[in-house]
């Protein structure tokens, strides 16, 4: 470990941890917003969830170098375009992520909602006040395994010439410089542990309700209550 | 009123789940659609505010046939209230009393007024209002469920098996609320319940359901207990089994005196010597005047 390499290299690595940053960021709110719609179709017909699920299964299945040099050619960019690690990281995000999103919709409890529709929510409304939000555990978590995935295979770039803290891999094999690889392999960590972090707290803050619950201990309540049930 | 004329319901599969039905239900009092499940009977709520919306036939609310009606606007004039209280778990007491209100355009500060006092109505304490449904006990959550359904002041309330989820002694006191605020409210209700003895307590009017809707009697509770239209209807009030026959028992009576029993055993009133007259331990549910609500009929 050359502990002088890392104080003299403090730019190069911050840097690249950033560009990390702006390469896998993109790519997980695409597949959180795509997936949405997706899994919303898929939970609500058995055509479509089957199709879609076996879909996401297929596109996880290419490898993904054999995507990163097939996106620029669909895509009509440069071959070194960042553009293309983005959206190649999108498809693998959104495969993963409808599934995620399928069961989100389909754990929304079914009396749930034919209430809200009985009491008068709108198609639109039940959606957006009812769905969505008591979706958002399932979301939650299937995103989070989305990020970490993310952050990880971004480094495949490093192969087609991106920027990011996989060239730190490329750079030592070249090189046979261990400490860099080390350096790579524990910021890649630290980036995915700070995603989980960010999105566990966003996810939160966004459901009080289901932190809630230890409140309802009933004998903290039982004096109080005892004459309303 | 609410009047369903020779309504039918084929699903897609084929199931015939209500055949040919035509009933009148009266505004202003208490209907209780029973029957075993396969009766259609929540098929036939569900028709009222278009959950379900018949194959052949019309319902009409007040003479207006309401496939003319948008769904959506339909439903937020007519109260529900579900079985396992179908509150919005996100959300809290105070907003799911709101949400009707909220959804036809009312302010959050005008809403929450209306909620809280809501709560007062069925018998919330404030204290509950910024709680989540997962804290409360099942009765509170049906409480809150009809407090829901009462919150813009509909004139029908459709309740699907509300208290077949909460233990027997919560759903007795819930059943005893319903009736305490209809004295108040004079709603016309509709009431779907497996539950006979349910029925005959809540109901002014109870319509007992067969398989396919068809309806096998129909009529006040003590017209359809002195006479039950036949063997199913016996059966399903249990008076083939004596169920309801009530004996006098000498052992358990003091003086002149004579205790009524049940047919479990249970005493259920006395007949005080003086005059015969039967003077019941604690006020009979139906003691309850359903002719002073009668009166006021007419817009449902």
């Amino acid at each position: 470990m050359n502990w002088g390499w890392i104080g003299s290299n403090l730019g190069l690595i911050g840097g690249r941890v950033l560009e990390h940053l702006a390469l896998t960021a993109p790519p997980i709110v695409i597949g959180l917003v795509l997936s949405i719609p997706l899994g919303y179709w898929a939970g609500r017909s058995q055509v479509a969830r089957s199709i879609l699920l076996s879909l996401g299964g297929v596109l996880y299945t290419i490898p993904s170098i054999a995507l990163l040099v097939l996106v620029p050619v669909v895509l009509g960019l440069a071959i070194l375009d960042p553009l293309n690690l983005v959206f190649a990281l999108s498809i693998y995000a959104v495969a993963i992520m409808v599934r995620s999103a399928a069961d989100a919709f389909a754990s929304v409890p079914q009396d749930v909602l034919a209430s809200a529709t009985a009491v008068g929510f709108s198609r639109w409304q039940r959606f957006f006040a009812v769905e969505l939000p008591l979706a958002v555990p399932v979301l939650l978590a299937g995103i989070r395994v989305v990020s970490v995935s993310t952050v990880s295979l971004a480094s495949v770039g490093a192969l087609i010439g991106i920027d990011q803290l996989g060239s730190f891999f490329t750079d030592a094999f070249q090189r046979s410089f261990l400490t860099e690889a080390i350096v790579g392999i524990v910021c890649i960590l630290l980036l995915a542990a700070l995603y989980d972090v960010i999105l566990s707290r966003i996810g939160r803050a966004i459901t009080p309700w289901n932190h809630a619950r230890r409140m309802a201990a009933p004998q903290i309540y039982a004096p109080q209550d005892a004459e309303v049930l | 009123m609410i009047e369903f004329r020779e309504v039918s319901k084929t699903y897609p599969d084929g199931t015939r789940a209500v055949e040919d039905f035509s009933l009148v239900i009266p505004a202003r009092r208490i209907t209780v659609l029973v029957g075993s499940s396969g009766s259609g009977k929540t098929t036939l709520m569900r028709m009222i505010n278009r959950m379900v919306d018949p194959s052949s036939g019309t319902v009409e609310i007040d003479g207006r046939d309401i496939s003319k009606i948008e769904p959506v606007r339909l439903r937020r004039g007519i109260g529900y209230v579900m079985q396992n209280s179908g509150l919005l778990p996100h959300r809290t007491v105070a907003e799911n009393i709101a949400t009707v209100p909220r959804l036809s355009g009312v302010s959050r500060a005008d809403a929450r007024k209306r909620a809280l006092a809501m709560m007062d109505t069925v018998g919330l304490v404030r204290t509950l209002a910024d709680r989540y449904p997962s804290q409360l006990s099942g009765g509170q959550q049906q409480r809150v469920g009809v407090a829901r359904g009462l919150a813009i002041d509909p004139n029908i309330l459709l309740m699907d098996e509300p208290f077949s989820a909460v233990d027997p002694i919560v759903r007795a006191e819930l059943q005893q609320e319903v009736l305490r605020l209809q004295k108040e409210l004079a709603k016309t209700i509709v009431f779907v319940s497996h539950d006979i003895d349910e029925a005959f307590l809540l109901g002014d009017e109870v319509v007992v359901l067969e398989q396919g809707g068809r309806i096998v009697q129909q009529g006040a509770p003590e017209q359809i207990l002195a006479e039950p239209a036949n063997d199913f209807v016996a059966t399903f009030i249990g008076a083939d089994r004596g169920k309801r026959r009530l004996t006098i028992s000498d052992a358990a009576s003091r003086g002149d005196d004579r205790v009524l029993v049940d047919a479990g055993g249970y005493p259920v009133g006395v007949i005080a010597a003086p005059g015969g007259r039967l003077a019941v331990g604690h006020p009979s549910p139906k003691s309850r005047s359903i002719s002073n609500k009668t009166d006021q009929a007419g817009d449902a």
